[in-house]
């Protein structure tokens, strides 16, 4: 057993790339779910959004803009404007299209709607038809150059108790960054009374609008924002991994999300770093010492082969959201009084 | 609805829903014993790249399927694939399987270029990019499987007179009568106990493997022709899938309402039900599609305007019966009265006397045996596979939507709609994007008259 490989998937699972993804993509399910009462099951949507934002606009949307109009933009201001696409364009837009049809109405609809336009989306992004825009399903590539060529670290030395590479650790940093300013973000616009309003609106809709309180704008509002978080989530995963690919965003990835928020307290500010790192630190390390069984023949071949391992984290997340849905929905520091999974 | 939180009856029975889900699992391992053929990519969350079997280093291989003229997989045997490296040295060739599978093993790391034997394809099949052949550039990190992919046009037809319009309300209707038998339970469960079962698809999925393991894995059959197999196989699914509504109901929903859960909460229960149950299902089957034994099974009957597969006519006209049969008991049977009851009204049902939990326990039984059903004939259609359920509760949902959530009757209509627009939507859009119609619809049909087709007009927001 290799408890050095052990220990540093815990560690990575703790800090790294996959917990700042999630716990940013957290933080806007947060606002949704957790300050507003809406259930959206399409946080994966808005994180392709992301994702898909910065890809395009580097890849395809951006050189048939500068061949159709003239325009020279280098890729590095390409890679400039497609942050402002992945950041607000496509996030606004997306949560305009689900908001509209189903803000008015009752919770659950939400749900299904919010399920099927995350599918819709990645089925369209997988056709071929499309591949010339989106790349289907190989998705997109060769668009973060300009954001590692900034970075001041070298590729090939490892940083961080040899956790990281250059390129990771400086993503890394980059991406505690924006989770510390979003979630400063997050506790100022809580703190505001906005904040409060959305508050009023998931405990009691009626008593919200009945004080004169446009209860679907808010609602609307809440959901663009969170969209927002998760779609920066989502670009710092396609920065990551560099690449942009539809089944990165299944509706699954919604549900580590869930699982995620739930855990460490949804309605509290910082349940979302809590939550997502102590899901990543578990399934990482799970995960690790699985694979060490499996490869040292601890656990038989016929019981559990190499693939089955990636299956088990599925399983874990699933047995999770049960587990706290059933028994303590208000995670691990969350308050019950405020937050029960009431129905609203 | 009326109703905010699952109802509460009885006392809490605390453990039961651990031991449930305890009970549920094993239930299914034991049938999962034989695997369904080697796995493929699947599961992980996408990034990483395939894992490779155990010994096996490097391969490259793919999947080739051509579409037909409705948009239906046809998968493609004896297509030849040689793969070169960058020397242009012939590093191995396969021939693709019935599956249309088809791998070559690799040295080692590095660029490889694979090309397609264009004369191997079957007659009427062509590239849809002839320049993308060979596929250079390829380039194979240690121990991966890299998937290739050959996109072939669309298949010309060779001297069918078929109207394609006529064509595709046939398969439209088939596969809105399926959606519809799925659909029911869900419906039913919504009406009566206000849940928005997320797990409803698996239960689809868990009949058509059923029936599957019965007719492929064990080949048990009563006089050994293929279709009293697979009659054998859906009614051991039937039985099979109502017994585990009944266990879900009984220790994991029973205990959730008699503890006063909010149906939010019940929401994320059924979704962790989902997941969990929809990767059991990976681990144990395999990520591979299966097919019924000889699936593709006789001639197409012509009818002039439309053909039809010997199959798919005892597809339609049998779930024609069954829709009609759950119709007739809804509206007749005193149980039935009593379901529609409770799904109209719970408290008012209630005070009349009806055993709201009784009723509750027939529903999910009931529900669960024809989503069972369901599946078998999903899985009699396409292909068996370990998300075949989740996709097709996203269609459910459109259809119960469209016709009016917790509605039995609203169920069958907004199906049946689903599946025709799903399929001549074709017309229109590629094939492969063909879902996307109907859950556009799903989201129009909310914007213009929330309540569904059949569905009374009371606030809902």
């Amino acid at each position: 057993m290799d408890y050095q490989a052990i220990i540093e998937s815990l560690f990575r699972g703790l800090i790294g790339e996959r917990f700042i993804v999630f716990a940013l993509a957290a933080i806007g399910l947060n606002l949704h779910f957790g300050y507003t009462g809406l259930l959206n099951f399409g946080q994966a949507v808005f994180m392709a959004a992301g994702a898909y934002g910065l890809a395009m606009t580097v890849v395809t949307i951006g050189p048939a803009v500068n061949r159709n109009t003239g325009l020279n933009m280098s890729e590095s201001t390409l890679f400039w404007v497609g942050i402002f696409m992945a950041v607000v364009v496509f996030p606004l837009v997306l949560a305009l299209l689900m908001g509209i049809p189903t803000l008015r109405l009752r919770a659950d609809y939400l749900a299904i709607v919010t399920i099927a336009v995350a599918e819709i989306f990645r089925l369209i992004a997988r056709s071929p038809s499309l591949d010339k825009w989106t790349g289907s399903s190989d998705g997109l590539t060769g668009f973060t150059s300009t954001f590692y060529d900034l970075s001041p670290f070298t590729t090939t030395d490892r940083y961080f108790f040899n956790l990281f590479t250059g390129n990771q650790f400086f993503l890394v940093l980059v991406g505690w960054s924006i989770l510390a300013l979003g979630t400063l973000l997050c506790w100022l616009m809580i703190k505001s009374p906005w904040g409060r309003v959305l508050k009023a609106i998931r405990e009691d809709e009626d008593a919200a609008r009945s004080l004169g309180k446009n209860a679907y704008s808010y609602k609307m509002q809440a959901l663009i924002l969170g969209g927002m978080f998760g779609a920066v989530g989502g670009m710092v995963r396609a920065v990551g991994f560099s690449v942009a690919q539809p089944d990165n965003f299944i509706t699954d990835v919604t549900f580590f999300v869930y699982v995620a928020l739930i855990l460490g307290g949804a309605g509290k500010v910082f349940g979302p770093l809590v939550g997502a790192a102590l899901l990543y630190a578990v399934l990482d390390s799970s995960d690790t010492i699985l694979r060490q069984l499996v490869a040292n023949d601890y656990i038989p071949e016929s019981i559990m082969s190499g693939t089955q391992v990636g299956q088990v984290r599925f399983m874990l997340v699933g047995l999770g959201l049960i587990l706290l849905a059933a028994f303590r929905p208000q995670g691990i520091f969350g308050n019950k009084e405020e937050m029960a999974l009431d129905d609203r | 609805m009326p109703h905010t939180k699952l109802t509460p009856t009885a006392q809490p029975r605390w453990l039961r829903i651990l031991l449930g889900a305890i009970v549920a699992l094993l239930g299914l391992t034991a049938i999962g014993g034989p695997a369904l053929a080697q796995e493929d990519d699947s599961g992980g969350e996408g990034t990483e790249e395939v894992a490779p079997d155990e010994g096996a280093s490097e391969s490259i291989g793919g999947v080739i399927q051509a579409r037909d003229e409705e948009g239906e997989q046809v998968l493609l045997e004896g297509v030849t694939f040689i793969v070169t490296d960058a020397d242009d040295n012939e590093v191995g060739s396969a021939d693709s399987d019935a599956e249309g599978v088809w791998r070559v093993d690799l040295p080692g790391p590095g660029v490889y270029s694979v090309l397609l034997v264009e004369e191997s394809l079957p007659e009427g099949n062509s590239l849809r990019n002839p320049d993308n052949n060979p596929l250079t550039e390829i380039s194979v990190q240690p121990n991966t499987n890299k998937n290739t992919l050959f996109p072939l046009g669309e298949r010309t037809s060779s001297g069918d007179n078929t109207n394609r319009v006529a064509q595709l309300t046939v398969d439209g209707l088939k596969l809105g009568l399926i959606i519809a038998i799925c659909a029911i339970g869900l419906s039913l469960i919504y009406g009566t106990t206000g849940l928005v079962n997320f797990s409803h698809g698996e239960m689809v999925t868990i009949g058509a493997m059923t029936a599957y393991v019965i007719n492929v894995t064990w080949e048990l059959s009563w006089f050994g022709s293929w279709m009293s197999s697979l009659v054998f196989g859906a009614m051991v699914a039937i039985a099979f899938t109502g017994f585990l509504g009944y266990i879900y109901n009984e220790f994991v929903w029973k205990p959730l309402r008699n503890k006063g859960a909010s149906l939010i909460a019940a929401l994320v229960v059924s979704i962790g039900f989902s997941i969990l149950v929809r990767y059991v299902l990976l681990y144990q089957f395999g990520g591979r599609a299966g097919f019924y034994r000889d699936f593709r099974i006789g001639e197409p009957i012509d009818f002039g305007i439309f053909s039809i597969l010997r199959k798919d006519l005892f597809i339609i006209v049998f779930s024609a019966l069954v829709l009609v049969a759950v119709g007739l008991a809804l509206q007749k049977t005193r149980a039935g009265k009593a379901m529609r009851a409770v799904a109209d009204n719970r408290d008012l049902a209630e005070s009349s006397g009806i055993d709201v939990e009784k009723v509750i326990r027939l529903v999910w039984i009931v529900g669960s045996a024809l989503a069972g059903l369901g599946g078998v004939m999903f899985g009699l259609t396409e292909n068996i596979n370990w998300e075949m359920g989740f996709r097709l509760l996203l269609l459910m949902f459109a259809g119960v939507t469209l016709g009016g959530l917790g509605t039995a009757y609203g169920a069958l209509l907004g199906s049946i709609i689903a599946g025709l627009f799903i399929q001549l939507s074709t017309l229109i859009l590629p094939g492969d994007v063909k879902n996307v119609g109907a859950l556009v619809v799903l989201i129009l049909i909310l914007l213009v008259r929330p309540q569904g087709l059949l569905g009374r007009a009371e606030r809902i927001g």
